[in-house]
């Protein structure tokens, strides 16, 4: 490999490493909000029959049933075009409405929001009867069984499920490319169209995803050691 | 009415895209099941490293976003193979995006299969599998008759997310520029000034195929749960 092909490949690392810091904050902030949303919707959506029980349940299903890119359409283009939208940007203090960043982050929160209501909820559903009985003998009322027993105890047993979540969120990050924001699949795009070299641009891109999976991965199961201790299989 | 006239308009050409995005998802859909088959023995195999081999393959197909996979395949195999040609005098290749999309796709989800498939056969008791040896049975025998359906039902629940997950992700394929449902309709949105309207009638599409594959899945249950007797909780 000569000077120049190697400086290539420098360069275009380095760019993708430019985009690192959006990718991980789109993430963060999308899976903070979302997942303090869909600690409420989870506890309604694991209800049967209430009314409110059956919007979450319309909720998720319209977001975990259709594509992200879809729902990043619906925002960005549909709901960003409305004329009372269109207005509320001339609106001093409103200017962000304007930028993708905006309208990609409200996707993601909603996006995630679905896929971790449902797992959560799921969680809640599978708590053993007798911790909620044991609770109950104890004289806490319903709320405070759900507070201090059902939900400590469903959060825990969700982390498998939701660790995955975690890392298809980070990976959903690199749609925002579609709507001019430069995170690490934007910024090797963008090298990609000053340079013409596809396998250069997307080769970095590719090993940084693949570190921050790997990163979570270990991170995740290190986190499972710890909570998860209590469910391990015992040896007898 | 104006409304109805403008969808009338569009009509064809967006059930046309619904019709790609359908075909994309079914195709990598029966490719990717067979690589998970392949890879999911090699993952089970007794040599280290072809089951190192599987487990790789497995592990950087999942760690990297549908995109990247997309953009790297499109435009970079693309450039690569036309080097090549140019190298030998004949004219340009263009791989169109749907066949780049299938290809894509069927890598990627080629791995969760993998995944889920191992999981299912892991599942099945060994005894059963010893039994259809001790009939005589050779290993494509055995694979045919026993493994296979029975690992069909603990696989289902699998199958089903893998499915659901890649008839969503053909969305991306839009991106590369594939008339898919996705792309015909988000553009309609942009010409006509309609984008909430036309990007909704593109996720009603997925949500009726998400509602028919769940009724499909459903059968499906049924039919490899036969001879299952169920334990009854409550």
């Amino acid at each position: 490999m000569n000077n120049d092909t190697m400086q290539l490949w420098i360069d275009s690392f380095l760019q993708c490493l430019a985009g690192l810091p959006l990718t991980l904050g789109l993430t963060f902030v999308s899976l903070m909000i979302g997942g303090m949303m869909a600690l409420p919707l989870s506890v309604m959506h694991s209800r049967k029959t209430t009314w409110s029980a059956k919007w979450v349940r319309m909720f998720a299903f319209f977001f975990t049933g259709t594509p992200l890119l879809v729902q990043l359409y619906i925002f960005y283009d549909g709901v960003g075009s409305m004329d009372w939208v269109q207005n509320l940007m001339e609106v001093p203090g409103f200017n962000f409405l304007r930028e993708g960043y905006f309208w990609v982050l409200l996707g993601l929160i909603f996006n995630t929001a679905a896929y971790t209501t449902i797992i959560l909820s799921g969680a809640i559903r599978n708590t053993e009867n007798g911790e909620v009985e044991a609770g109950r003998a104890y004289g806490l009322s319903a709320a405070q069984v759900m507070r201090h027993i059902i939900l400590p105890s469903s959060l825990r047993r969700a982390l498998p499920a939701y660790s995955n979540e975690v890392i298809l969120m980070v990976q959903a990050t690199a749609l925002a490319s579609s709507f001019t924001l430069y995170e690490i699949t934007g910024q090797a795009h963008r090298f990609d169209s000053t340079n013409y070299q596809p396998f250069v641009a997307y080769v970095p891109a590719a090993i940084l995803y693949l570190l921050i999976t790997f990163v979570l991965v270990q991170a995740f199961k290190a986190l499972e050691r710890k909570y998860l201790a209590h469910l391990k299989p015992r040896a007898h | 009415m104006e409304t109805l006239n403008l969808v009338a308009q569009y009509l064809p050409r967006l059930l046309y895209g619904a019709f790609l995005t359908l075909m994309v998802a079914v195709i990598s859909f029966v490719l990717s099941f067979i690589v998970g088959m392949v890879m999911a023995q090699m993952r089970l195999s007794r040599l280290a490293w072809v089951r190192w081999l599987a487990s790789a393959y497995s592990s950087v197909l999942r760690g990297v976003p549908e995109l990247v996979w997309m953009l790297l395949l499109f435009y970079g195999i693309q450039m690569w193979l036309n080097q090549w040609i140019e190298f030998f005098g004949f004219g340009q290749i263009d791989i169109n995006p749907f066949t780049a999309g299938v290809l894509v796709l069927t890598l990627i989800y080629g791995a969760y299969f993998t995944e889920t498939i191992r999981g299912a056969i892991m599942a099945i008791p060994s005894g059963q599998l010893e039994a259809g040896i001790a009939y005589g049975m050779n290993k494509w025998q055995v694979f045919k008759r026993i493994t296979f359906p029975l690992m069909m039902r603990f696989a289902l629940p699998g199958i089903q997310n893998n499915w659901l997950a890649l008839s969503k992700a053909t969305a991306v394929v839009s991106i590369i520029g594939l008339e898919d449902v996705v792309r015909v309709a988000q553009q309609a949105g942009i010409v006509e000034h309609r984008s909430l309207l036309f990007n909704f009638l593109s996720a009603v599409v997925f949500l009726f195929l998400t509602v028919g594959s769940i009724a499909l899945f459903r059968y499906l249950d049924r039919t490899y749960r036969k001879g299952i007797v169920e334990v009854r909780y409550e």
